[in-house]
């Protein structure tokens, strides 16, 4: 047996209050370094609102989340990011006026202090991951145009370019295919599966064919609880799950 | 050193600007040398609305309080102040004594770095106070409007103290140099020009840094940037600070310039037709806000002086035009890929597909 890996991120008994309305309620969860964990779940199951508890942008009304040992429950945002977490929103969240490049170099940024960006000289180190990055999201060709003129599965891209760009330990990525067609979902899947190993992925999503390109762990989110962890072929298999997801999904 | 053919036109303005004092005629002059003064507020409402997305209605505070840290000096100019002189308003209002805050103007160089101190910390404060609380948009607009509203308010109403509504006026020396004669108009206007120029290319260096692309970034998604690990409140707060030193500098400028500073000039009305220049020349161009500021200013001196009360509705009419035809005001027409570009383009495409249909 292998030694169990040291967690990456920890969620002990988190439970998300929404003035009565309860959007998680005791959530544990345990994601180890450099390795994918899919989140899926009807609408309104609380898997954004998983994320958003995560980077700090909603506060837990009990439980405790945890990041490489270190408590980060009451962090500000940006303190959470430096940490090593970055999050992809729902909608594309794109700088629309910058260029591809200047979206890439302002996640690249090493050093955050901004007395430091009163140069007109980008760093070559954060330049040259850039450049790489470019490269992974296929927009090399790009780099040049305005994000606002990007397609949508572009944008799409560029985002987890920019969550990439900051080297986080942990990508949140959230439903990084909406809106896209079969061809560009499967680009996105070997786009995320590339990332593994130097970074830890948690995917939400609920297109079940990206699901299963993906192929990774799986937990099954319903009414702010799990409902159930596994591979997707045992997600897919089970019955509960069938009942409040996959068999609406199938309609 | 080669000069290519797009330097040509900038070089001719600056070539125009240096020499205007032998050019044209005193009167015109001044107007010029007041609505350059203007210009450098102008450049900060670019800084801040055009790149930083952030609305000021009340610029004017900012213009005010460097106008009026000038002109606290100028007033007490040769008055012997250890002897009980005090300036003639507040003699006719039946002050007794000098206010403290007044005596340290006394000194020509306490009140030169008060014109960027003072409105420099008031906006760093205010701004910071603001935008930390996650104020912004609309909400700003309107809190930055009230404070014109409370600062004109004050003034008025402490007529003792600031000259009340008439303002501060009748000045005559600096540092014992006279500032009325026809020279001291010259060098006056030099200074001014001097200013803007300076302004004009700090500001482009400012703007192309990396400062610059992460406050466009902050003004495009400012959650965005901060759930990338950057404080968006640096370059939002800075932003608002240059823009407010800068609206300091012009006022000082524009009192020597006009050789009066009062409640007028700095309350909401003034503030809002401020935006109005600049939306009117290009909120994303430099040089158009300052085309802007000159243009809608030596029109309001024609208009509002062949027929007064007309002059309000042809703002607002520009104003409307600006803001439905030409959001990128007149320096859009010039930028390959503006919005205006962009919107004729996306109607053509439309029109191809709707006939491939």
């Amino acid at each position: 047996m292998n030694a169990i890996p040291a967690p990456l991120l920890m969620l002990e008994n988190v439970t998300v209050d929404f003035d009565g309305f309860k959007a998680l309620s005791d959530v544990s969860m345990m994601l180890t370094p450099g390795t994918l964990r899919i989140l899926i779940g009807p609408n309104g199951a609380g898997k954004s609102t998983l994320c958003d508890t995560i980077i700090g942008r909603v506060r837990p009304t009990a439980g405790r989340i945890t990041f490489k040992d270190e408590n980060i429950t009451q962090l500000a945002e940006q303190e959470i990011v430096r940490r090593g977490i970055c999050r992809k929103f729902q909608t594309p969240g794109v700088l629309p006026t910058l260029t591809v490049m200047q979206n890439l170099l302002v996640a690249a940024r090493k050093n955050r202090a901004w007395w430091r960006t009163l140069t007109t000289v980008t760093p070559a180190d954060e330049l040259v991951r850039a450049e790489e990055i470019l490269e992974k999201i296929g927009l090399a060709d790009r780099r040049g145009i305005m994000a606002a003129d990007l397609a949508h599965g572009e944008k799409q891209w560029l985002e987890i370019g920019m969550v990439v760009a900051t080297d986080a330990d942990l990508l949140l990525l959230d439903e990084p295919t909406a809106g896209m067609g079969p061809q560009d979902t499967q680009r996105t899947a070997d786009l995320i599966l590339s990332l593994l190993g130097r970074h830890a992925v948690l995917v939400i999503d609920h297109d079940m064919s990206f699901v299963e390109a993906l192929n990774g762990y799986t937990t099954v989110l319903h009414q702010g609880q799990i409902l159930k962890e596994g591979s997707v072929a045992q997600v897919r298999a089970d019955e509960q799950v069938a009942a409040v997801y996959l068999g609406r999904g199938k309609e | 050193m080669k000069i290519s053919s797009r330097q040509i036109l900038p070089a001719m303005v600056l070539l125009f600007g240096a020499c205007a004092p032998l050019l044209i005629n005193a009167y015109e002059l001044s107007l010029l040398g007041r609505f350059l003064a203007l210009s450098i507020l102008a450049m900060g409402i670019m800084l801040i609305w055009g790149e930083g997305g952030i609305l000021s209605l009340g610029q004017g505070v900012f213009f005010g309080l460097g106008a009026y840290a000038l002109a606290l000096h100028l007033k007490l100019e040769g008055l012997n102040i250890a002897n009980g002189d005090m300036p003639d308003f507040m003699v006719w209002s039946g002050v007794s004594a000098l206010p403290a805050f007044w005596y340290p103007f006394a000194s020509p160089w306490f009140s030169l770095a008060c014109i960027v101190l003072i409105p420099g910390s008031v906006a760093a404060a205010f701004s910071w106070l603001v935008f930390r609380r996650r104020i912004g948009g609309v909400y700003f607009a309107l809190i930055t409007q009230a404070l014109a509203l409370a600062f004109s308010t004050l003034l008025i109403s402490q007529q003792a103290y600031t000259g009340g509504f008439n303002g501060l006026t009748d000045y005559s020396t600096f540092d014992g140099y006279d500032i009325t004669s026809n020279f001291a108009a010259r060098v006056i206007y030099w200074i001014t020009f001097v200013l803007v120029t300076i302004c004009y290319f700090a500001l482009r260096w400012l703007l192309a840094t990396r400062w610059g692309i992460m406050l466009r970034a902050t003004r495009d998604g400012e959650n965005r940037v901060r759930f990338l690990g950057h404080n968006p409140l640096p370059y939002k707060v800075g932003a608002f600070t240059i823009a407010g030193v800068l609206a300091g500098i012009g006022g000082a400028l524009f009192t020597l310039h006009a050789g009066v500073v009062s409640p007028a000039l700095v309350g909401v009305v003034p503030s809002i037709e401020m935006v109005v220049w600049v939306a009117l020349g290009g909120r994303n161009v430099l040089w158009g806000a300052i085309a802007g500021t000159l243009l809608v200013n030596f029109a309001k001196d024609q208009i509002s002086s062949a027929l007064p009360s007309l002059w309000l509705y042809g703002l607002g009419a520009l104003f409307i035009l600006a803001v439905s035809f030409l959001p990128a005001g007149i320096a859009g027409l010039f930028r390959p890929g503006s919005p205006e570009e962009r919107v004729v383009r996306r109607m053509l495409t439309r029109r191809k597909l709707e006939t491939a249909e």
